[in-house]
């Protein structure tokens, strides 16, 4: 019997596609034979903000990329411009970094978590994964006043030094994460309904992933050994003890496995710090207290809020929740960078989809979505 | 010997010395029939408004409870632990704006969700409530109430195809397709407690698990037939289209499957038919498997208040658990659902039937 296609319009307003994706899909009954995505609806602009804002000003706007997980992004940035400038940063305020941006891996994976879960019809996780967010975002709070728009990471080193109490709370968090963790496992991973959903589901071999190029937990969950924090270490990460986690099968439930384990290492390295962070300079005190100066100093007791790199350009990246977070900065030698590139984990993951769900079904679709993990924000922009 | 509840208000009556006088008067005009169905829609006026209780109740219950489940504290404002929200929410969707989309066909969009909801309230015509508290006893009441159930499907056909719009015709085909694969083993597994019985009669049914083996174990069919009361729960809950079978709403696949179209009071009709299905479908597995309004006897009480204490009891526990279910499980995929009720629930139920069919004849019970 022949039978007609049906061109349905997934998006951009609906439930599960995260914020305002569209995919257009061409279906054979429940069937995907062909899905395209569409992307665009939230795109701000935010390279070419960046060509008209200065160095410093610059900052808050990469908050909103990846508004889940923002401290990376904030570090990335900063990052791209220290390595162009050259300016040194001192150690607390690196461990500071890494914690702050540890934290936000563990809850980039608590709402990915919840929100896979509710994609799949349960709607319980995602409370418990907020629950937890709380906490963390408290500790934020404690820290900079902002609970998901930090705009704290600075060139030479953090906003504000740790709060009186903040160690506290920090270890009461790694504390209670470690159960918790044992209970969403216990909520999750045993149950049959999301087995069924999730296992052979999404299959993306490692070669394509590579090809596709897929980064983060999401390329990690196809077997490819490659974490940015080990293949080329930055901050601190090479005297931290952890390890890429990773698993072979590349389907919908590996990728989630991948982030389970990564939430447990990144309390990992968040007990490492909190044992071992060292006393010192953090750059905040006298920040923005400075003349304009011009060429960045060296003296980092202070930093300017304009400078001016030489001209030179910098691509730096950093292994953000989502994968491969690269800045490209160039610079003219005058007060604004000349061009401001960002390659978000979110787009780059989000190519290879269309492979992932062709012959599977919409339910499918959504589960396999659903572990690669985008923001609209880091997808456009 | 009062066998349903046209009888139970005409006991009543007259237990107050007041039947013969009403009786008198109507006579005295010869229209007899008139006090007949008088007291007919005052049954009627009672179901309805216990079914309209029950639904705001439950929602609210559902709420609450998924709230507790979630580490929330759920509505709170409306009333004592926000007991009005039910309330607050009907007016909210009865000052809503009754939205009928350009391209949708407006008689069948229109009737679609009081077919939905009348096909519902039928269900509780042969459900015993309690000793004698039965609208009717009718002699087919299993078969009628599968039959009946099996109106809803063609409802929300109905509903999905009249909204002309994608996600709501997919929902109804789902829906249909899950109906009917749900149906069969519902029937069968239904059937091998009838071959126990002798009856479709759902007062027979009830009876016949009243009483206790041993002293102790109650003789309700739970025990006999423990697989077809799991089946039979498990159709039920796909029957009821609640996770992890929901797929005629199916929201993050769907927007909301059938009733994406739906605004107003016509959504307000298929919010009351989805709760009201859940306690007449609860109501049903208790009737079936769990004793109806079976129950030690308290004395001084009457028997049809003890009855009806039972039942509801009983019901509550199986919607605590449809409840429960919703709150920490996943939805299943539509094929595996396909899967699992053709391939596994099907024999399965067959097993079952053929199992109690062996039992029955052999005489072992």
């Amino acid at each position: 019997m022949e039978t007609e296609t049906l061109l349905l319009n997934m998006g951009p307003v609906h439930p599960s596609t995260h914020g305002v994706l569209r995919f257009k899909l061409r279906m054979d009954g429940e069937i995907i034979r062909d899905c395209q995505i569409v992307v665009g609806y939230l795109h701000r602009g935010t390279e070419k903000f960046g060509e008209m804002k200065t160095y410093l000003q610059f900052i808050p706007y990469t908050d909103r990329l990846d508004y889940i997980a923002a401290m990376p992004n904030n570090y990335a940035y900063v990052k791209a411009v220290e390595e162009l400038a050259g300016i040194e940063v001192p150690l607390r305020a690196e461990y500071i970094r890494v914690l702050v941006m540890e934290l936000n891996r563990i809850i980039n994976h608590l709402v990915m978590m919840g929100s896979l879960l509710l994609d799949l019809g349960g709607s319980t996780m995602i409370m418990y994964g907020f629950r937890e967010r709380e906490t963390a975002l408290q500790m934020y709070e404690m820290l900079c006043g902002a609970r998901m728009t930090f705009n704290y990471v600075k060139p030479g080193g953090v906003r504000e030094d740790l709060p009186e109490g903040f160690m506290p709370k920090l270890n009461e968090f790694i504390k209670d994460m470690e159960k918790r963790i044992v209970d969403y496992e216990e909520l999750v991973n045993g149950n049959e309904i999301f087995l069924m959903r999730t296992k052979n589901i999404g299959v993306i071999s490692a070669e394509e992933a590579i090809n596709y190029g897929m980064t983060g937990p999401s390329m990690r969950g196809s077997g490819v050994d490659y974490d940015i924090r080990k293949v080329e270490p930055y901050s601190i990460y090479s005297d931290l003890d952890f390890k890429a986690c990773m698993c072979r099968e590349g389907d919908s439930y590996a990728r989630y496995l991948v982030r389970v384990d990564e939430m447990r290492e990144s309390l990992h390295i968040l007990r490492q710090i909190a044992d071992t962070i060292p006393e010192g300079k953090t750059v905040n005190q006298r920040y923005g207290m400075a003349p304009n100066t011009g060429a960045p100093s060296s003296v980092m007791s202070y930093f300017p809020r304009i400078f001016t790199p030489a001209e030179g350009e910098v691509y730096s990246r950093i292994e953000a929740p989502k994968g491969e977070l690269g800045f490209f900065v160039a610079s003219d030698g005058t007060t604004k960078p000349y061009r401001v590139k960002i390659r978000s984990p979110s787009f780059c993951n989000l190519v290879a989809l269309p492979k992932m769900v062709l012959g599977l079904k919409i339910p499918d679709l959504i589960a396999a979505f659903g572990t690669i993990d985008i923001v609209l924000g880091d997808v456009d922009r | 010997m009062i066998t349903n509840a046209y009888e139970l208000i005409v006991a009543i009556l007259s237990a107050i010395g007041v039947y013969d006088m009403i009786l008198g008067y109507f006579q005295d005009m010869g229209m007899e029939f008139i006090l007949k169905v008088i007291i007919v829609l005052v049954e009627i006026a009672v179901l309805l408004v216990f079914v309209l209780l029950t639904v705001m109740f439950l929602s609210w219950l559902e709420r609450k409870m998924f709230a507790v489940v979630q580490a929330r504290y759920g509505p709170m404002v409306t009333g004592p632990r926000g007991l009005f929200q039910p309330i607050a929410d009907g007016i909210k969707l009865l000052s809503k704006e009754d939205i009928i989309p350009a391209t949708a066909d407006r008689w069948i969009f229109t009737l679609a969700p009081y077919i939905v909801f009348v096909s519902v309230l039928l269900v509780y015509i042969p459900l015993p409530f309690g000793e004698s508290l039965i609208v009717s006893d009718l002699r087919v009441g299993l078969l009628y109430i599968i039959a009946i159930s099996a109106v809803t499907p063609v409802s929300i056909l109905l509903a999905g195809w009249a909204s002309n719009n994608k996600y709501s015709l997919m929902g109804a085909i789902r829906a249909v397709a899950q109906d009917i694969s749900y149906t069969i083993p519902l029937a069968i597994t239904a059937i091998a407690v009838v071959v126990f019985v002798g009856s479709l009669s759902t007062v027979d049914i009830v009876n016949a698990q009243q009483g206790y083996w041993f002293g102790i174990i109650p003789k309700w069919f739970i025990f006999l037939q423990p697989l077809g009361f799991i089946l039979f729960l498990i159709a039920c809950i796909a029957e009821m289209g609640r996770i992890p079978f929901d797929f005629q709403e199916s929201e993050q696949e769907l927007v909301a499957g059938f009733f994406t179209e739906y605004s107003g009071m016509k959504f307000a009709m298929f919010f009351l038919a989805e709760y009201a299905h859940l306690f007449a479908v609860s109501g049903i597995i208790v009737t079936i498997f769990l004793g109806g309004w079976t129950g030690p006897a308290i004395p001084i009480i009457p028997i049809q208040i003890t009855s009806l204490i039972y039942f509801i009891i009983k019901t509550y526990a199986v919607i605590f658990f449809a409840m429960w279910l919703r709150d920490t499980v996943p939805r299943v995929r539509i094929d595996q659902l396909l899967h699992i009720g053709w391939k596994i629930m099907i024999p399965l139920a067959l097993l079952n039937l053929l199992v109690a069919a062996f039992v029955v004849t052999a005489g072992v019970i």
